[in-house]
């Protein structure tokens, strides 16, 4: 959607942006009009009922039933479109589209590191291709952050020890902002990027360019070898631990009866906590590799693990399925 | 009243002895030990705001290095909302007012009263000394695992001096409650309180529930900073985002413990000056109790994108939006009282008018945040510094600085200048808007808050910003000369200078120790303007 654009507002650069400057206008109209409401009654009234003589004594007023509920639920009614509206949008940014490409992005005390599937990485800088869904997935090494493009109108906290992700789909190729929203020390003002928007084939031959580095499933596979985590999950039986096949996206059943769906929270769970969640079957023997793996390793080992298939073992090129809740 | 040539006693020259100050159990003396402090406390954190406006008025931050920076904007928080905002209304007027507008000759428990300002005092003392150890970073809200595991200031000092504080919160509340409960004139049903009262009734409750989770939460940062028990550092096992939850569960109520009891003064200025009884009473009165009840219920608004739930979010915006309501109420009914008032613009006028202007603006504004799609965008950036500064500035502080000329005479028995309180009311207006308004701007622009160096295209308005500031701490030195230079040379104040209704206006001023010769029998409404005057 393009609006004329809202003065004193960033460029909408993005499906969402347009939407949430309507939902401002909007808010901005109701605020005129009643902020112009009060301003002018108090006005009149002070005119109007000015103090004439010192023993004045105006009569007593007691106060209006009928008054007091048309002056409640008027607002509220209004408040109620804003709720609905504004919460229709919060929904929008939610729940990314089945084929959004995933980007990794890990926050640090002072920068943004990123990381495209293909493998190219890039530190305060995002590239993406134009009017194609981004859906990044994010967590921190450190202090909580937060990922914020004014352009797109979008921002989410980037929360150490867990994954929360935020999506955006480019309407106009650019360079943009990129801020740390939340507090995060020194640095804090210092920690901003730019989000490049480029179209497709440009964006094709600069993941080209640069360093050739292996596609994170690639390097995820490889961190899964080097490691040494096949020597437990592997599909023959005897295997020690789960094979890991198929496992994303699923169901797991667990030794204390619960059953969780093996996300990507839970997977990195199981990677610095093996013991927070024991697979049903399986003795609590794993250990922790928290301080061996770095936030990046895990994402690649996370990617790999999603691209294996059940039985088989060999990577699927389909999209990864539906987008957990951040 | 014209016992001029007598020599009377009253509560201020009773005693002189630095003794009848500092262990005094008399309601008002407290007051007077709460009005120095705040005050003094007002101007260091109003010297830090100065600062930060000053490094924000260039891109580059050049002015002072980023750990000064971020140092500055943490102690103004933590100065004006744990040292001033909180305790101001309440414990300087409420502590002045409560007992004698209830005909009441103290505190149920005047000696728990003054523990609570030594709570305030040894709160601010840790703060103090924290500043001069080096400072803290971590901004007024304590983030974790920044605050836990992060930072090197002084935050377990600091911490320290906002625990201590709250205990000043608890003890107040737990007094202002009961003394209302119990310590009733004969006559004085619930429905002829002041709604003075039943403002800062309902700020008590929410300080005596909430404030004690703030505690909780202080307390276990600590923990984790000095023995690494893992609680909310995942490193250490623990989970970042509960801590926001704990801080929001009291830090929002208290953004109520600030406005409600300033909403007392509105609803007092407005009568007094349209000479009417508020329009609507029990619904102003009712309406501050459902803001302590709903206040309770909407702390995740300040996550919708802090990895909270979805689910949670629509449940928060929901409920945030039905705590607007009773605050619109406050604002229209206000406004009706002026209908066939008989309105006068005295200077404590000018502030309650001012009052309805920018918590308007500041309420309207908050709206915008409650819209989940929107907070998206507009959260933790300047936006939300301009709205809480024009509910907590435009709104706190114009009702304390009203109530304070309001009562002053009582407070002082003298009169302020009325001409230099006209201007620097006005001039406190005009240069709030001007300092807060560009940021409402800014913050949709997307300049993040907290932020020592900005993007040149911001410049604009924050050059405006700081001009209006300039102007803002004009307007706030004023008072402060006019009203020092009154307690001696200001005009003698008779009982009632306003021809107001109410009980403090029937005793002296400044009133007697011990308030009321004779307990007073109340047989009428609170704001009986209509009937015949008390002339004082
Ligand atoms: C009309 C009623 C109000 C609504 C709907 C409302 C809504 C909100 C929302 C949703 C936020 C969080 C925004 C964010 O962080 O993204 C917020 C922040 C804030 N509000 Fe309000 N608000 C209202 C009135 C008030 C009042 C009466 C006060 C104070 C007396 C207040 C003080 C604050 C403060 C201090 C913050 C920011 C805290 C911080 O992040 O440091 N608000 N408001
Ligand atoms: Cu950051």
């Amino acid at each position: 959607m393009n609006l004329p654009t809202v003065p004193f507002s960033p460029v909408q650069a993005s499906t969402l942006a347009g939407q949430v400057d309507l939902l401002y206008l909007y808010l901005i109209a109701v605020s005129v009009f009643f902020t112009c409401v009060i301003f002018a009654t108090v006005l009149f009234f002070t005119l109007k009922y000015k103090r004439r003589s010192e023993t004045e004594r105006p009569e007593a007023i007691h106060g209006n039933l009928l008054l007091e509920i048309t002056w409640s639920a008027i607002p509220l009614a209004i408040a109620m479109t804003m709720f609905t509206w504004g919460s229709i949008l919060y929904f929008k940014g939610w729940r990314a589209p089945q084929n959004a490409e995933e980007i990794f992005v890990v926050g640090k005390q002072w920068m943004w590191k990123i990381q495209h599937p293909e493998g190219r990485r890039e530190i305060n800088e995002l590239h993406v291709p134009v009017d194609h869904p981004i859906r990044l997935k994010m967590t921190s090494e450190d202090v909580i952050h937060s990922f914020f493009v004014p352009a797109f109108r979008v921002k989410m906290d980037v929360v150490p020890g867990r994954y929360t992700s935020l999506w955006f789909q480019p309407t106009k190729t650019g360079r943009y902002h990129l801020f740390c929203a939340e507090y995060c020390g020194t640095k804090h003002s210092g920690m901003i990027g730019w989000v490049t928007v480029m179209p497709e084939e440009e964006y094709q031959q600069w993941l080209e360019t640069g360093t050739a580095i292996a596609p994170v499933t690639v390097s995820g596979k490889e961190l899964f070898q080097k490691n040494r985590c096949n020597t437990c999950h592997h599909a023959e039986s005897g295997a020690l631990g789960p094979d890991l096949a198929g496992v994303f996206g699923n169901p797991v059943q667990l030794a204390d009866g619960r059953t969780v769906t093996a996300d990507e929270n839970y997977i990195r769970e199981s990677i610095v906590k093996p013991n927070a969640k024991i697979v049903a079957g399986y003795t609590p023997m794993m250990p922790t590799f928290q301080g061996q793996l770095g936030e990046e390793e895990i994402l690649q080992i996370i990617s790999y693990l999603k691209s294996l298939k059940a039985e088989t073992g060999t990577p699927e090129t389909a999209a990864p399925p539906a987008s957990p809740a951040a | 009243m014209s016992t001029l040539v007598k020599k009377i006693k009253h509560y201020l020259n009773a005693s002189y002895e630095l003794r009848s100050w500092f262990g005094t159990v008399d309601h008002k003396r407290i007051a007077i030990l709460y009005l120095i402090s705040v005050t003094l406390f007002f101007f260091v954190g109003g010297f830090f705001a100065v600062m930060i406006r000053l490094e924000l008025l260039t891109p580059a931050g050049d002015l002072v290095s980023s750990e000064t920076y971020n140092k500055l904007f943490t102690m103004h928080g933590i100065i004006m909302i744990f040292f001033f905002l909180i305790p101001a209304v309440p414990a300087v007027l409420g502590n002045f007012l409560i007992p004698i507008m209830i005909g009441a000759r103290d505190m149920a428990f005047p000696r728990l009263n003054l523990a609570s300002w030594y709570c305030y005092i040894g709160g601010a003392l840790f703060a103090t000394a924290a500043m001069v150890t080096g400072g803290v970073d971590t901004g007024w809200t304590f983030y974790t695992p920044y605050s836990s595991t992060y930072s090197n200031g002084a935050v377990v000092l600091t911490a320290l001096g906002a625990f201590v504080a709250g205990f000043s919160s608890i003890l107040t509340g737990l007094n202002f409650i009961v003394t209302i409960h119990k310590m009733r004139a004969p006559g004085m049903t619930w429905f002829r309180l002041p709604l003075f009262i039943w403002s800062n009734y309902a700020a008590s409750i929410i300080m005596v529930l909430a404030t004690p989770v703030l505690g909780a939460a202080i307390f276990l940062v600590f923990l984790e900073r000095a023995f690494h028990i893992g609680i909310f550092d995942p490193n250490l096992g623990g989970d970042p985002v509960l801590f926001q939850h704990l801080f929001w569960f009291y830090s929002h109520p208290a953004v109520y413990i600030m406005i409600l009891p300033s909403m007392g003064v509105m609803s007092e200025l407005v009568a007094a000056f349209s000479r009417k009884r508020v329009f609507g009473y029990d619904f102003v009165a009712g309406s501050s109790l459902a803001i302590a009840v709903l206040g309770f219920l909407v702390w995740g608004h300040h996550m919708f994108v802090s990895s909270q739930s979805m689910y949670a979010g629509f449940v928060f915006s929901f409920l945030s939006f039905l705590v607007a309501i009773p605050s619109a109420i406050k604002v229209f009914n206000w406004t009706a009282t002026l209908y066939k008032g008989s309105i006068s613009l005295q200077t404590p006028m000018l502030y309650a008018l001012g009052f309805i202007g920018l918590f308007t603006i500041g309420g309207l504004t908050g709206l915008f945040l409650a819209s989940l799609g929107l907070d998206v965008h507009v959260h933790d950036t300047y936006f939300i510094v301009a709205h809480f500064h024009y509910i907590m500035v435009g709104g706190v502080v114009m009702g304390y600085l009203g109530g304070l000329h309001y009562w002053w005479p009582k407070m002082t028995g003298r009169l302020y200048p009325e001409f230099w309180a006209r201007i620097s009311a006005l001039n406190i207006f005009i240069g709030f808007n001007l300092t807060f308004f560009p940021q409402f701007l800014l913050g949709y622009m997307g300049m993040p808050r907290r932020y020592h160096a900005y993007p040149e295209e911001f410049q604009v308005l924050n050059v405006m910003s700081t001009a209006g500031a300039s102007v803002l701490a004009v307007g706030y030195l004023i008072p402060m000369i006019y009203m020092l230079w009154s307690l001696k040379y200001g005009k003698k104040a008779p009982a009632n200078p306003w021809n107001a209704k109410g009980l403090e206006w029937t005793i002296p001023s400044p009133p007697p120790v011990h308030n009321f010769d004779e307990i007073p029998v109340v047989t009428e409404e609170a704001y009986a303007y209509a009937e015949a005057p008390h002339r004082g």
